[in-house]
């Protein structure tokens, strides 16, 4: 796999987590006051950063065959979790991912909570700050690992996210709103697409299996997981047509 | 205690998620494929048309109405 291909991949599935991330960040700093919101996102990633130190230099020190099996495996099931959400919306099974409306739920429902102060910040917006950077974080951190050691380039997944991260915290400080606009649900589908393909790839290999080609291979992974997709999302459209019709009637 | 089963359910939400079918399909899948490896088979053709499967088996689950 290229370094553009991985860089990209990174990117793109850091990209999506980040805007979720800076939604929570901006609700809790509008709602309870910038400071406590900050402190709480710069803990998560302190925490955050801890966890990959401790995790990445472990992972290299795996055999590669059985690296590719548990990783291989876990971005799998990960990238079908993603892909399922992905096609549902697509097919309009499943309610658009809409920023904006997540935002006025977490604005609304911290508005509500009384405040209790803690170290001088409001106890409230730091841990809701904290908890989203920190789950959204995971999902980076799960995928900057687990790309990056398969292919035995950590820093090179790490730049990807790390770009994603200054573009995504660029915009956000910009605008002081969420980030709307950003067609996050054709990311998902991207990513969806991506984590499933490399999935295929890997836990193939490191279950003895040999791809014709070898990474050759890969590109081809790909397009059947895309034509797979696009024909679920048609069978799953056609599906639900009559129910809608039904439903309007 | 209920800290360990929280501790627990985090993990089982964040890696499993709401469908743990499709999660089983997978590990049945590569299961396969690495016995059909020690058998002698090259079976790198085993997991696309399982994912195919787990995935159309999975999205008709979640796409059954709700009754």
């Amino acid at each position: 796999m290229s370094a553009g291909f991985l860089v990209l991949s990174s990117f793109l599935a850091s990209a999506v987590e980040f805007v979720e991330a800076l939604t929570i960040v901006l609700a809790a700093a509008v709602a309870r006051g910038w400071r406590s919101s900050l402190v709480g996102a710069g803990a998560a990633a302190v925490v955050l950063a801890a966890i990959v130190a401790a995790l990445g230099p472990t992972l290299t020190l795996v055999p590669i065959d059985a690296l590719r099996l548990v990783v291989g495996a876990l971005l799998l099931v990960f990238g079908l979790q993603w892909l399922r959400k992905a096609i549902l919306r697509a097919s309009g099974l499943k309610a658009l991912h809409d920023e904006d409306a997540i935002f006025r739920e977490e604005l609304e429902e911290a508005s509500r909570v009384q405040s209790e102060r803690r170290a001088g910040l409001d106890w409230y917006g730091f841990t809701l700050s904290f908890k989203g950077v920190l789950l959204e974080g995971l999902e980076v951190a799960f995928i900057v690992l687990t790309f990056g050691s398969t292919q035995g380039s950590i820093p090179i997944a790490a730049a990807g996210a790390g770009g994603a991260l200054v573009l995504v915290v660029a915009v956000g400080a910009a605008v002081r709103a969420p980030l709307a606009r950003v067609p996050e649900n054709t990311m998902k589908f991207a990513v969806g697409v991506m984590l499933t393909t490399f999935g295929i790839f890997w836990s193939a290999e490191g279950a003895g299996a040999h791809w014709p080609g070898s990474d050759a291979a890969l590109p081809v992974v790909l397009a059947f997981v895309i034509a797979l997709s696009f024909a679920f999302v048609a069978l799953l459209r056609r599906a639900a047509a009559p129910r809608v019709a039904e439903v309007e009637a | 205690m209920s800290r360990l089963v929280a501790f627990g359910r985090f993990w089982w939400d964040f890696v499993i998620g709401d469908d743990w079918l499709a999660a089983a399909g997978v590990a049945v899948a590569i299961g396969a494929t690495a016995a059909l490896k020690a058998e002698g088979v090259d079976a790198w053709w085993l997991l696309p048309p399982a994912v195919a499967l787990v995935l159309y088996v999975s999205l008709r689950r979640a796409a059954r109405p709700k009754t």
